[in-house]
């Protein structure tokens, strides 16, 4: 077979040209993202009892599920604090960046149908393969070179060359990794958003492998690519050779996805295509269940992966109560929102978690009424009798009632699986915490709905305040954000519940504020033009 | 002369469609052919084989002398293809992908390119995005165009154009058959493959049903019959191979098979011819016999015979 990567370059220049704007974005704000957490967590962390206050936080199966492996325990220096606790963390972005670079370049474009006639020209078969995977190469190494220059200048001590160096590299190997799974998945499926939410669900997968590996102190943390980059202990002992580990599989994955694109034909998946019914069924018929119908099966993926979620986290509740309970830094901290019980507090963040996990959902929900205008498809189902307000309402409503329900699937499924390892009742506290979370979630999906109706283009800023939000819940109580900051988070307005009292007017205005949204994006919807293409 | 395209038995399955189901073709250098057949015939299925797009399930495929699966890059130096759903690059400019398709190749032939543009009225500052199904198309007929390929496979080209760029496209395909190029041209609008094409395959679930020149498919079939006669003829439905009898306004209009064409007009002329028009069959009426009709096994048989 000749000239295989022929025209491998021309396509790499081709993906720079069309994404560099978007690469830019993602490396500086994460690049720039972790400097600014280094210098607060300078800050916060700055005096020795803090110091101090934090290793015994983190040294409980929550604090380590969070974060990473205990190792970094045993020198918490102002370089090793960065390194624990951001990681892990920063790592779900690197992998859902790399996911989404690699099948934006492979799998949409054969769905586009755009890469046919790119391979109608002297182009090989591993072309597009190969650029994508170096278009994301260079993503990632560009956010290495960032981190590895801007954290020394930061003038944090502890921060040096070296340990920068290895930081850097550690984020490079789990983008490399989740390049080379995204360049697999995007070989399966015959949809990109089915290869993107693989390969998602791969960048879950191996957090929560990793999770339970730290949080039990077991080797299963050495199943999860992102476990390897935290085994090369930036800061502390600056180990290599984890990191080749990401690189093998990042080899071996990336030559898996070509031997499979030489086994299967352009455009379609592995499987061949499965007959569907000649007419639609009853159920079909309706606007609602053809909107069902296109939401299935996101929605179900969404609910086994935030179930799994919960199920992981379950077991920990036990460990929580017995070993937290003298903890003088929880107090100060996690339970400066009041509270009862350290499982409560704990509760509290994970549901936030949950929570903005189950927001993703809902705002992706909704942004597929705008990927369904443009795509041409609207236009036509709108030429018939359906109206536009129901036909975004439709789209709407299942990720209303959808984002709901798999947060209150993955919350009974914490409470059952966490229920057996404590004295206290949480199945209904677990649920209660999830009821609480739903209207600020509704925000989210009001803020999509607003932007879908009146800023079309603008929709990447509903992305914004989820991300935002993430942050917010993940890190936000660590990081003692400014009063202010933290209220640009919907979840912010929520009781703490079951740390905190309960209040519903707070649950009533955030309802109310979704519906208005919600409502203000389908008169703008009715006003504006369709966008077809 | 070797030929241009040539397949045997060609077989191309998804799942359990079969989109190709022994494909038999054969298409000579610098001529246009006309690959006909109705919406899933598996036209561009063939196209896309051809291309080394897809991978053959059986059967084997030469294109230009080469295996178009393993020789893929080699071949597409040589070949240039318009898909039938163009889709660009939503954030490039009708004339940016024009060059980005252009320098996939190497480079493309700027005067030709500038000239192509100025004849299909094409406005090559305008996003991709913003484009019709018909200036996508123009782009990818331009891009091709200006390629100086020596095999042109066109894949329902002008789907979307409007008649007057029909025509534009028509004139650039004869000046490519002046310059002794190939062209492979796959419609089920039959005007256009009728008024292009040298030779003609038809198409139907995956086999060639018919192959050859429009003349000798013509012969192959029924010429249409209207005639009046000095004196009455009672006698015409006991004549072989004559169809569709009956009489209109007083004249008897049939079909009827070319071998018994003869013999039906001597025993017409025996009754004095007053006026007889004939018509050769229409590439419509070849389809209709193909495929709008229940196809009766003698009919296939004798297709397949062609
Ligand atoms: N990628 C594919 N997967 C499954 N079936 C396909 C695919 N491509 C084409 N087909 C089927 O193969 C048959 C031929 O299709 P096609 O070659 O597109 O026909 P034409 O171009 O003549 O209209 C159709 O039945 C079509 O549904
Ligand atoms: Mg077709």
């Amino acid at each position: 077979m000749s000239g295989v990567l022929s025209g491998s370059g021309r396509l790499f220049r081709l993906a720079l040209r069309r994404d560099w704007v978007r690469m830019l974005v993602w490396v500086a704000s994460l690049g720039l993202g972790t400097a600014a957490i280094a210098l607060t967590f300078i800050e916060i962390y700055s005096t020795a009892e803090a110091k101090q206050a934090i290793i015994v936080t983190m040294a409980s199966p929550a604090g380590l599920a969070f974060t990473g492996p205990a190792h970094y325990l045993s020198d918490y220096n102002d370089g090793s604090i960065l390194s624990h606790q951001l990681l892990g963390f920063t790592a779900i972005l690197i992998g859902i960046m790399s996911v989404l670079f690699v099948v934006r370049h492979t799998r949409t474009e054969e769905e586009a149908g755009r890469a046919e006639l790119v391979r109608a020209n002297p182009v090989g078969r591993y072309a597009h393969l190969a650029s994508a995977l170096l278009l994301t190469g260079v993503a990632n190494v560009a956010l290495a070179a960032l981190l590895a220059v801007l954290l020394p200048l930061t003038g944090i001590t502890a921060l040096t060359w070296t340990g920068s160096l290895i930081f850097g590299a550690a984020h490079v190997a789990v983008g490399l990794t989740f390049a080379g799974v995204a360049a697999v998945t995007a070989q399966l499926t015959q949809s990109s958003r089915g290869a993107n939410g693989l390969g998602i669900a791969a960048v879950g997968g191996a957090y929560l492998l990793r999770a339970s590996g730290d949080a039990a102190q077991s080797d299963l943390s050495w199943a999860s690519p992102i476990g390897w980059a935290q085994q090369s202990f930036p800061y502390l002992e600056n180990r290599w050779w984890p990191l080749a580990l990401n690189l093998l599989a990042f080899v071996a994955l990336s030559a898996l996805s070509m031997a499979l694109s030489a086994r299967r034909d352009l455009g379609s998946g592995m499987r061949a295509p499965r007959r569907g019914r000649a007419s639609a069924t009853s159920m079909l018929r309706t606007p609602l269940g053809l909107t069902l119908r296109l939401h299935r099966g996101m929605l179900l993926g969404f609910a086994i992966g935030l179930g799994l979620l919960g199920m992981s986290y379950g077991p920990f509740l036990g460990d929580i109560e017995t070993e937290f309970s003298d903890i003088s830094f929880i107090d100060e901290t996690l339970t400066a929102i009041g509270g009862e019980t350290l499982i409560d507090a704990f509760l509290t963040m994970l549901m936030t978690i949950i929570a903005v996990v189950a927001g993703v959902y809902g705002v992706m929900a909704v942004l597929r009424a705008r990927s369904e205008e443009t795509s041409g498809r609207g236009e036509q189902v709108l030429g018939t009798l359906q109206s536009r307000t129901t036909f975004l309402a439709n789209h709407v409503i299942v990720a209303v009632v959808g984002s709901a329900a798999i947060i209150l699937l993955a919350a009974a499924l914490l409470g059952v699986t966490g229920q057996p390892t404590v004295d206290q009742p949480v199945i209904g506290k677990a649920l209660v915490a999830a009821v609480i979370h739903i209207p600020a979630m509704w925000v989210l999906i009001g803020v999509a709905t607003a932007l879908v109706g009146w800023a079309p283009r603008a929709t990447v800023l509903a992305w914004a305040l989820l991300g935002y939000a993430g942050f917010v819940g993940y890190l936000g109580r660590f990081l003692q954000l400014p009063e202010w900051a933290g209220r640009l988070s919907p979840f912010s307005w929520l009781p703490g519940y079951p740390a905190e009292e309960l209040t519903v007017l707070p649950l009533i205005v955030l309802t109310l504020v979704a519906a208005g949204l919600i409502a203000l994006g389908i008169v703008g919807f009715r006003r504006r033009d369709l966008d077809t293409a | 002369m070797s030929a241009a395209i040539t397949t045997r038995g060609l077989v191309k399955t998804f799942g359990p469609t079969r989109a190709l189901d022994g494909l038999d073709l054969e298409v000579d250098q610098g001529v246009v052919h006309g690959f006909l057949g109705p919406n899933g015939a598996g036209k561009s299925t063939a196209i896309r084989v051809f291309l080394g797009i897809l991978r053959a399930t059986a059967g084997e495929a030469r294109i230009l002398g080469k295996d178009p699966w393993h020789d893929a890059v080699d071949l597409h130096h040589r070949l240039a293809y318009v898909p039938g759903d163009v889709e660009l690059w939503p954030n490039l400019t009708g004339g940016e992908a024009i060059d980005v398709l252009g320098r996939l190749r190497g480079g493309l032939q700027d005067k030709r390119r500038a000239e192509l543009i100025e004849r299909f009225d094409l406005d090559p500052t305008k996003k991709g995005r913003t484009y019709s199904k018909g200036n996508r198309q123009k782009v990818a007929i331009i891009a091709a165009l200006s390629s100086g390929a020596d095999l042109f496979l066109l894949d329902e080209p002008t789907a979307g154009l409007d008649p007057l760029m029909e025509v534009v496209f028509q004139d650039v395909v004869r000046e490519l058959k002046s310059q002794g190029k190939t062209v492979l041209l796959s419609s089920h609008i039959l005007a256009q493959v009728e008024r292009l094409s040298d030779t003609i395959s038809i198409i139907r679930r995956g086999v060639i049903v018919q192959s050859g020149t429009l003349l000798q498919m013509r012969h192959l079939n029924r010429t249409h019959v209207e005639v009046r006669t000095h004196r009455p003829v009672d006698d015409l439905h006991t004549l072989p191979g004559l169809h569709d009898l009956r009489r209109e306004h007083g004249a008897w209009v049939f079909a009827v098979d070319p071998e018994h064409l003869d013999a039906t007009m001597s025993h017409l002329s025996g009754h004095g011819i007053d006026t007889l028009t004939s018509n050769p069959p229409t590439l419509e009426e070849l389809m209709l016999r193909h495929y709008g009709d229940e196809l009766s096994h003698e009919h296939l048989g004798e297709a397949r015979r062609a």
